[in-house]
């Protein structure tokens, strides 16, 4: 088993991963540039809610692209999105509800 | 293209026995990988806490009934600092009934269910060689048995062991004694243990099947047990997470869940402050609601493959139940705060809450209606496994249905944290689930043995076991409905309105004692069937899904050529058929 | 007893065992470090009084480890490449590099731990200490953790290449995958701790 597993490595996987090792140079690049901006904002004393917002923008940004390129999640199997789907679901559900429930939430009546 | 591939046809599965050198003791039955034995430890494990959680339980149930008195005996056995004379102190109690519901919960029934009858019956029957990560799987138990030990230790150190409840709420929490640390670092250890196992579950599960095993000719006890692991991975590390910072809380002084200025015996608090003490009721019951699930829905995939074995009869609405099984799985993570109407969310929050716990019933009585219509026509043996798994029904309807008003907001006001809630859960969980796994014992033990237990001492088990438990549960939501709230050490003596109740706990106390002697029929008869019980071959129930093909013990890789699925998993009493039943794994 | 699908890849999936394996793990610690940003947030909007992350933490410092740990990502999908095109030298200079910036990343917080404790600022002073360093402090537990299965798959595990290279790279892959989600929580605590 290993053998023939080792030729079918190197063929056509060969030229794949020279596309993709392209791909993560470019991503890196991104992934600093992306940096220095959002240390860059916080220089510019916004205000907290637009402050939170532009950093988690660009935090999501960032995620995505090492979640996407790095993790692969751009060519993944559909049984990966799906198990991702359901957590980022949960998630939200965690970070959502609870503040929902404090009386800085938005739907309490006094 | 991220894969290295080169697609192989899979494997027979050959039992290796005669090519492996001969493992020694320790790796063939203490550090074993191979999941029949992995499930066994897990089995007798949980079984040796369901056991000494209920001792714990028989003696509390010595105060409620007796309130202040002391106790013969054995009373003098736990020293002056519990039972001074034989009499309980308040505190004891608070130690005997945390550790209960701890124990019970995360020692006894889900290593039980989901470790014991997962890791042993799960492989066998999709026709897999093991478990997709078999040394995993044995971190995982011993995750457990770690984590078992720290409780257990958690006894000794000064002070006791936890005493502020299974649910550890802050701020009461944080200022307890050593035993709470104990308890969280008991209860991280467990965690690992279940998120371990869950993996190997889902893969193995997606992964191992048999070539023709499609998702919908699972047995629903493999749904099941599915489904719950996707409940433990997700539902889990909220808790874990909380766990870390009530350690925060107690060891390095932080406020995450501490109030400004509390003030405990008189003394005014040094602390920060700027927590949030509901926080730890959020992400507590973020696990402990999925948890209630993980607790009822093996023993449902158990009842299931019990009744449709012993009806003769597919199982009614295979279909519906695997759907509502998912919608279930799913809404259990959106439904927690149903378990804190009383502290103030608002009225928006408490309806949301509340539509979602409504909808959340919709599903299970799906499930039970399913599993209830399929008796209908049915020819029906009335062995042991089945008299628990018919017993199941009624006694999971009563635990449901009674959850209905706690679910709605206005109704739970007068019923919160009174005995309703115990009987309610207790019902869904003793006389459900607790029957569910017996059931299961009596089912798969001549897999696991090579041999039947004993149908008379079955039978007693069963009558005793039965009678008992609604003689405990039942006074129960009267005692609740009048008001009486849970965790009284004395039973709400001091009470008025408690008075005219008071007698049922005698009643409750007894009850408690007489199921203590009606499980020793059963460790009799689980013991003495080793050697004793009639010898049988690979499927003595005649049943039809694909364990039933494998010998009986099976052997390390369990199956001598491997299996593969012609059809669904309940193709009993087939019009035509030569027998009333043709197996999954047979070819036509 | 061989176990099916351990490396080659199951048709009606795509995928081989340890895939699957390791994303359940990841999305087990997306809830973990969930319930941590959903403290962070409920504690953060429940007090009366907030200070802003950079007035008491060094920004510059964990700029520089932001920079380390992508980088080390970086590092790590190319060792992860570089066995695909089976240089297996190539692999164990990226992989060191991966566990070497690592190392740096641990290093620095290091001292900026040490730094605040001798500033007196102690977990248990106020709740944006307490949180900043849980979040970090877990993290960095598992930066800790990462660094040791990648030292094993640098060394000891190596063995495995000669044996078995299609297993081999796929376990480098499937460890790639925890580095990075490492790295993505980092991506948020960053700015959510040092910039807000």
């Amino acid at each position: 088993m290993t053998s023939d597993h080792a030729a079918d490595m190197t063929s056509d996987h060969a030229v794949d991963i020279d596309k993709h090792v392209r791909v993560y140079i470019t991503v890196f690049v991104a992934l600093m540039v992306l940096t220095v901006v959002t240390v860059a904002i916080s220089y510019l004393d916004l205000a907290v809610p637009l402050a939170v917002t532009v950093a988690l923008l660009v935090a999501t940004i960032k995620g995505a692209l090492v979640a996407g390129y790095f993790m692969h999640l751009v060519s993944e199997k559909k049984l990966i999105y799906a198990i991702l789907v359901v957590t980022v679901a949960f998630f939200v559900a965690l970070i959502a509800l609870p503040l929902l429930t404090t009386s800085n939430g938005y739907w309490i009546e006094e | 293209m991220s894969e290295t591939t080169g697609v192989a046809p899979p494997q027979p599965h050959v039992a290796h026995e005669a090519h492996h050198e001969e493992l020694g003791f320790w790796r063939k039955y203490i550090f074993s990988t191979d999941h029949k034995v992995i499930g066994i430890q897990y089995a007798v494990t949980g079984l040796l806490f369901l056991l000494f959680g209920f001792g714990l339980m028989m003696l509390m149930r010595w105060n409620l009934a007796y309130p202040g008195a002391a106790l013969p005996l054995i009373g003098g056995l736990f020293g002056d600092a519990r039972m001074p004379g034989g009499t309980m102190l308040p505190e004891f109690y608070n130690e005997l009934g945390a550790m209960h519901g701890t124990i019970m919960v995360f020692l006894g029934v889900v290593p039980l269910a989901v470790g014991g009858f997962g890791n042993f019956v799960l492989p066998l029957q999709i026709g897999a060689p093991d478990m997709a990560f078999p040394k995993i799987n044995m971190v995982s138990y011993w995750c457990l048995f770690l984590g078992g030990i720290t409780m257990l230790g958690s006894f000794f150190v000064p002070g006791g062991a936890a005493q502020s409840g299974w649910t550890s709420y802050t701020p009461l929490a944080n200022i307890a004694g050593t035993g709470q640390t104990w308890w969280l670092i008991g209860m991280i250890f467990l965690i690992t243990s279940s998120l371990l196992g869950a993996i190997n579950f889902i893969t193995t599960t997606i992964q191992l099947r048999a070539k023709g095993l499609t998702f919908m000719r699972f047995p629903f006890f493999v749904w099941a047990q599915f489904v719950t692991a996707f409940l433990l991975l997700l539902a889990f590390p909220p808790l874990e997470a909380a766990g870390v910072m009530q350690l925060m809380d107690r060891v390095a002084g932080t406020s995450f869940f501490m109030p400004e200025g509390l003030v405990v015996s008189g003394q005014v608090l040094t602390n920060a402050g700027g927590g949030n003490t509901l926080l730890w009721q959020h992400l507590f019951w973020f696990l402990a609601h999925p948890e209630v699930y993980v607790l009822i829905l093996p023993g449902m995939g158990i009842v299931a493959e019990i009744i449709a074995n012993n009806t003769r009869k597919p199982l009614w609405g295979y279909r519906s139940m695997v759907y509502s099984l998912v919608f279930l799985g799913f809404m259990s993570f959106i439904v927690w705060a149903h378990h804190m109407f009383m502290t103030g969310m608002g009225t928006a929050m408490a309806a949301f809450f509340q539509t979602t716990t409504m909808i959340i019933s919709i599903p299970s009585v799906v499930i039970l209606t399913a599993l209830i219509i399929s008796l209908w026509g049915g020819s029906i043996r009335f062995n042991t496994p089945m008299l628990f798994a018919l017993a199941f029904l009624p006694m999971f309807g009563i635990g449901g249905l009674t959850g209905l008003p706690l679910g709605l907001n206005i109704t739970d006001i007068p019923l919160h944290d009174t005995y309703y809630v115990i009987a309610h859960f207790h019902y869904v969980v003793a006389p459900g689930t607790i029957f569910a796994l017996l059931a299961g014992i009596y089912y798969w033990y001549p897999k696991a043995t090579g041999r039947m237990m004993n149908e008379t001492l079955g039978k007693i088990h069963f009558v005793g076991s039965f009678v008992c438990m609604n003689l405990i549960f039942m006074p129960m939501f009267i005692i609740g409905m009048a008001g009486v709230s849970r965790r009284l050490f004395d039973a709400g003596t001091a009470y008025d309105f408690a008075q005219p109740t008071m007698h049922w706990n005698v009643v409750s106390s007894w009850g408690t004692w007489a199921l203590a002697v009606f499980q020793i029929p059963f460790i009799v008869n689980f013991f003495w069937s080793i050697r004793r019980g009639e010898k049988v071959a690979e499927n003595p129930w005649h049943a039809t899904t694909i364990e039933w093909s494998a010998p009986s013990p099976p052997p390390h890789g369990n199956f001598v050529a491997a299996p593969q699925a012609y059809r669904g998993p309940y193709e009993y009493s087939v019009p035509g058929a030569a027998k009333d039943f043709v197996p999954q794994y047979e070819a036509s | 007893m061989d176990i099916p699908y351990t490396v080659e890849l199951r048709r009606d999936t795509g995928l081989n065992n340890g895939k699957i394996g390791i994303w359940l793990f990841l999305a087990s610690e997306v809830m973990l470090f969930g319930a941590l940003f959903a403290s962070y947030i409920l504690i953060r909007v429940g007090a009366p009084s907030w200070p802003r992350g950079d007035t008491i933490l060094d920004v510059p410092l964990a700029t520089l480890n932001t920079i380390v740990l992508i980088a080390s990502s970086v590092t790590m999908v190319m060792a992860w490449a570089s066995l695909m095109r089976r240089r297996f030298e190539t692999f164990r200079i990226y992989m060191g590099g991966t566990i070497l910036l690592g190392l740096v990343f641990l290093v620095v917080k290091y001292f900026e731990y040490t730094h605040h404790l001798a500033l007196g600022e102690f977990p248990r002073t106020n709740n944006f200490l307490a949180i900043y360093y849980t979040l970090t402090g877990l993290h960095g537990l598992h930066v800790f953790g990462g660094m040791a299965v990648n030292a094993y798959f640098w060394g000891p595990g190596a063995k495995l290449w000669k044996t078995n290279p299609v297993w081999f790279t796929n376990r480098v892959e499937h460890s790639g995958l925890f580095w990075h989600f490492v790295d993505l929580v980092w991506i948020f605590l960053f700015p959510t701790l040092y910039l807000l």
